[in-house]
């Protein structure tokens, strides 16, 4: 396993130029995660409108695959069902998880398959999922908190 | 070094490969590779002699006590000790220096002041922490300058160590920015004070030669994993005297004189510090590592030290954007050299994106806060990379990672 097969370009191009980066208003929930070990930072929001997931937006401190793996993530679940979003979270986690054993889903994963070879560095992984997790965790905070008020 | 080859020898490890390349191995200020003669030690120790020290009273117990305490000797010996009975051994220098701290605590009245420093590692940061919280004691520290060195003027000028200061901890040598401190002179002016001083060694005993007179300590804790020696052992030395009126640390067997369930009374030094069967193996082996650094020399061990110090420092300034942390000349300088790294493009790249592709060429450097975050807090940073080399460390795996660091900065830097 090359680390460059781990760093495809996508990744270093997400790195470089982080999607929806930035704290936006209006947002439901806003979490922050962390991996103490490595000082990987991010605080996300998530904006929910009804039954989609209307914004994502953070700010975020870390390696390049905590960052540009935050930036596809969001790319990938704005606009989309909050069951979709969190399907993806779930696919993206077992992908990270297997260790190279499963073959991405390019139609469901989008330029999320770039992150396959960094299941290979079970030290690396932690900084994948960042993100993503974040994304569940401020998710399932709107969720409360709009049922809160209707 | 004179023969660096036949030196690198001794250490199998270093004929490894990691994949294609040779490990160029930078990460001695973790911890530092062994040679052969301290696992033949620890071997022959374990194959031949073993026995529990001390309260065994055969053959074997004999033999083994002989050796822990032999290993005990070589250590004071290689730091100048008076008496052989200043060295104790604990599990490592974080356990050291928490002896310290609680024992030295018993003495302290709220309001106290305890003196350590911004740059110092953890392991002499929260155990003093702790101790200001348990007694009400008052945590101060000294800042550092530009450069990366103790701010002495500004601690000056506050009445940074005064009368109300009763314990300063320093380190020797910082673990990131290198920087060598002026022990000697703090430790006259907190003596003046009546402060107790206590000095982190952990990497300033395995580069410079050790003298505990002349370093101006009372206590003086190290680790023997980053001087050649096996982990799961450390050293905290104390002035007799000092040692003799402390309280004991851990309680439990070999460190008591008479146990009534009553109440118990305790062991001199250094075996009333030493609960327990000790790490016996591991003495085995730091006393080993010992002699082999006395007989490379300690100050030819130093002089190398300094000089591929300052020849990665000269290397890494020829890469633009790459920043070194701490002093840029190898003047009272260790060999820890933490840097971050920028693209042409202004792009910065992550420490541990750093230390994975200079990895993947064989090359071992630490990326992270090197247990040290409120020093990058201080300069504003989350993590940093370090390379650090020590007495088997060649001018060529120096290169290594200058042309790997200009690598990585290419690697990040396409099309940015």
């Amino acid at each position: 396993m090359s680390v460059e097969a781990m760093y495809q370009e996508i990744i270093l191009d997400h790195y470089r130029e982080k999607h929806h980066s930035g704290l936006r208003e209006p947002f439901g929930a806003q979490v922050h995660h962390v991996n103490p070990t490595c000082g990987d930072e991010v605080t996300l929001r998530v904006a929910l409108a009804g039954d989609t997931v209307a914004d994502v937006s953070y700010a975020g401190v870390g390696c390049s695959i905590s960052q540009a793996s935050t930036s596809v993530m969001a790319d990938l679940v704005i606009g989309r069902s909050v069951a979709d979003g969190l399907a993806l979270h779930e696919e993206f986690t077992r992908l990270m998880h297997s260790r190279g054993a499963i073959e991405p889903d390019e139609d469901s994963l989008g330029d999320a398959i770039a992150f396959a070879g960094v299941s290979k560095f079970p030290a690396r992984v932690k900084c994948a999922l960042l993100g993503w997790s974040a994304f569940k965790d401020a998710t399932a905070q709107a969720l409360v908190s709009e049922q809160g008020e209707s | 070094m004179p023969d660096l080859e036949a030196l690198r020898d001794d250490f199998p490890i270093l004929s490894r490969r990691i994949g294609e390349h040779p490990l160029v191995y930078l990460d001695s200020a973790n911890t530092s590779q062994k040679p052969r003669e301290v696992m033949d030690a620890i071997a022959a120790h374990y194959l031949e002699h073993n026995a529990n020290v001390a309260r065994a009273m055969h053959t074997l117990g004999g033999e083994a006590t002989e050796a822990f305490e032999g290993a005990r000797a070589a250590v004071a010996g290689f730091i100048g000790a008076d008496r052989v009975e200043e060295v104790v051994f604990t599990k490592n220098a974080s356990e050291a220096l928490n002896l310290a701290a609680h024992s030295l605590g018993a003495r302290l009245r709220p309001g106290d002041e305890i003196v350590v420093s911004v740059l110092e590692h953890h392991s002499n940061l929260v155990p003093w922490q702790l101790l200001a919280q348990r007694t009400g004691a008052v945590l101060r520290w000294f800042d550092i300058d530009a450069e990366g060195r103790l701010d002495l003027a500004t601690a000056a000028v506050e009445g940074l160590i005064n009368e109300r200061t009763a314990i300063v901890s320093l380190a020797w040598v910082s673990n990131v920015l290198g920087t060598v401190n002026p022990v000697a002179a703090i430790a006259a002016e907190a003596h003046a004070h009546g402060a107790v001083v206590v000095v982190d060694g952990s990497q300033g005993v395995p580069q410079l030669p050790t003298r505990v007179a002349e370093l101006g300590a009372d206590l003086l804790a190290f680790t023997g994993h980053k001087m050649l020696g096996p982990t799961g052992i450390g050293v905290l030395w104390g002035r007799y005297d000092l040692l003799a009126e402390l309280p004991p640390f851990l309680g439990g067997g070999e460190m008591i004189e008479v146990v009534t369930m009553a109440g118990s009374t305790f062991a001199p030094p250094p075996h009333r510090f030493e609960a327990g069967t000790p790490p016996i193996a591991q003495a085995v082996g730091l006393g080993a590592a010992v002699r082999y650094l006395e007989r490379v020399g300690m100050e030819q061990v130093a002089a190398h030290e300094a000089a591929i110090t300052g020849y990665a420092l000269a290397g890494l300034a020829t890469l633009p954007g790459v920043t070194v942390l701490g002093p840029q000349q190898a003047v009272e300088r260790g060999g820890a050299i933490a840097f971050t790294v920028a693209t042409a493009g202004g792009l910065e790249v992550h420490p541990h994106d750093v230390m994975q592709l200079l990895d993947s060429r064989g090359i071992a450097v630490r990326g992270g806060h090197h247990c040290a975050r409120p020093l990058h807090d201080r300069l504003g940073l989350v993590a940093s990379s370090r390379a650090s080399g020590y007495l088997y460390t060649t001018r060529s795996e120096v290169d290594a990672l200058v042309d790997g660091v200009a690598w990585v900065q290419d690697f990040f830097g396409r099309r940015s």
